[in-house]
């Protein structure tokens, strides 16, 4: 499994009105590209571009992989909601994309994911028995299950406490490794930390921020990363 | 137990108040027979009572199984398909619109005295609830279990049956709740209409020879039955739902 490059060039229109014009996204391969931004300027839009779902707006451009070949079939998807099927069992739900597609699910390997997503304990139990950082830890083995060289993160850790969500991060990037990686997110802490490019997105468009010295994944208390998250935060509000 | 018998207090109380009216109004045993006399014309006429509230029974189980399942059915072909939808819709209202208690006369002299024309007029009178309430379930999946399905690759098929009917499971059961209150109104519309047995035939020949007892128990021995029903459907419905997270 070799994970692509992403590109993704055009206009996107909400009815007459463009959301976002003469973009150019570029996602590197084999690591974490954040997308940052506040609500409403198209992080959403432009990360389901990418998913292949509806997005709602008129897209007029493309969406490419640096190898060529469709994306389709090649991404998985983890959102904010963990989006868990509270009727199934944690363990069911990890094997929920063969289920879906009528393929048998791998025991041994579903086994083998919840062991590092620390869930062993928990695989016959229900999602509403999970505490929200299990549930996101369940999803993420959902999400792993899949196999998919892209990985498509939308917020998946906005909701849950600053020590879970660090948590979180680490356990998502040791076990993402290798695969082209697109998180959105409005927490510059967590661009700071993940990126291995790192985009801010406003009104007036993307813009490219810089990186810390570190490679991530940063601790969290690492100078140049929290040096990064203050210059990311400004840029944010507007003050230089 | 303290649990189970708070239904009895409102009963206990209609009860006293019933029997209070009956003395305070002195009223003729042709008119409002009291209690007593009501719970003695049930015993004398158990087995009477229970054949005809077995024949109603069976309409009523008939009637709601055919009419869950052709409006779960319904529900299905609208949710799939937009021209089902379009087709299907004017006709479900329509059969709201129309009342079905003028229908029954129709259907008695289309199907005849027996039970067909009871199972068909509860069909008529529940159908409509459980289409429409399975359908709004079927048309509010959560947006993010289909979004992710279809990162999966899943088809729309297999979408329907492993996430949305699922989700839709509550939404069903609610339509169902309502569903086994009305479908004995449609049986006992029908046998009102035209009948030789049932216990709304019985009602009309015990109110026809004045024995306003006999009638008063077959009555009770209806909405005790209709409650159990109800109670059962839901205790059913409970368990899926429960089953479904």
């Amino acid at each position: 499994m070799s994970a692509p490059a992403i590109r993704v060039t055009g206009t996107a229109f909400l009815g007459e009105a463009p959301l976002f014009s003469g973009l150019d996204f570029r996602a590197v391969a084999g690591g974490w590209t954040c997308i940052l931004g506040p609500s409403g300027v198209g992080k959403s839009t432009l990360i389901r571009l990418i998913a292949g779902l509806e997005t709602g707006a008129r897209f007029d451009g493309t969406v490419a992989a640096s190898d060529d070949a469709p994306l389709e079939g090649r991404v998985a998807w983890m959102a904010q909601q963990d989006d868990l099927l509270p009727w199934l069992s944690v363990a069911q739900n990890a094997g929920l994309g063969a289920r879906l597609r009528g393929t048998g699910a791998d025991a041994a390997a579903i086994a083998g994911l919840l062991r590092r997503a620390g869930l062993s304990d928990h695989a016959a139990k229900r999602p509403a028995q999970l505490s929200g950082g299990q549930r996101q830890r369940a999803a993420l083995a959902r999400t792993l299950m899949e196999d998919r060289p892209v990985v498509l993160l939308d917020e998946p850790f906005s909701a849950l406490d600053a020590r879970t969500r660090a948590e979180m991060q680490d356990l998502a990037f040791a076990m993402l490794e290798g695969r082209s990686v697109v998180l959105v997110t409005h927490d510059p802490g967590e661009a700071a930390r993940l990126g291995s490019r790192i985009w801010l997105m406003g009104r007036d468009g993307l813009a490219e921020m810089p990186l810390p010295a570190a490679p991530p994944i940063r601790r969290v208390d690492d100078p140049g990363c929290l040096e990064v998250q203050g210059a990311l935060l400004a840029r944010m509000r507007g003050t230089p | 137990m303290r649990g189970a018998l708070r239904p009895l207090l409102p009963a206990l109380a209609l009860l006293a108040l019933w029997q209070g009216i009956v003395w305070a109004a002195a009223m003729p045993a042709f008119i409002l027979p009291s209690p007593a006399r009501v719970a003695t014309a049930l015993i004398s006429n158990a087995g009477l009572i229970l054949h005809h509230a077995g024949v109603t029974l069976a309409e009523v189980l008939a009637g709601l199984a055919l009419g869950a399942l052709a409006g779960a059915a319904t529900a299905l072909a609208m949710a799939v398909s937009p021209l089902a939808r379009s087709l299907i819709r004017p006709a479900l209202v329509l059969t709201q619109a129309l009342p079905v208690f003028a229908l029954a006369p129709i259907l008695t002299l289309w199907l005849g005295y027996g039970l067909w024309s009871k199972v068909l007029m509860a069909v008529l009178i529940i159908y409509f609830p459980v289409a429409s309430a399975f359908f709004d379930g079927l048309m509010r999946t959560p947006p993010g279990w289909t979004d992710l399905a279809r990162v999966m690759g899943a088809p729309g098929r297999r979408i329907l049956w492993h996430v949305r009917v699922p989700a839709a499971v509550p939404a069903l059961a609610s339509g169902l709740r309502l569903a086994a209150v009305y479908a004995p109104i449609g049986a006992i519309i029908g046998e009102w209409v035209g009948a030789s047995q049932g216990l709304g035939y019985l009602m009309l020949l015990a109110n026809g020879r004045a024995k306003i007892d006999l009638m008063f128990a077959a009555l009770i021995v209806l909405a005790v039955m209709t409650l159990l029903l109800h109670r059962a459907v839901g205790w059913a419905c409970d368990r899926a739902v429960a089953r479904m997270g």
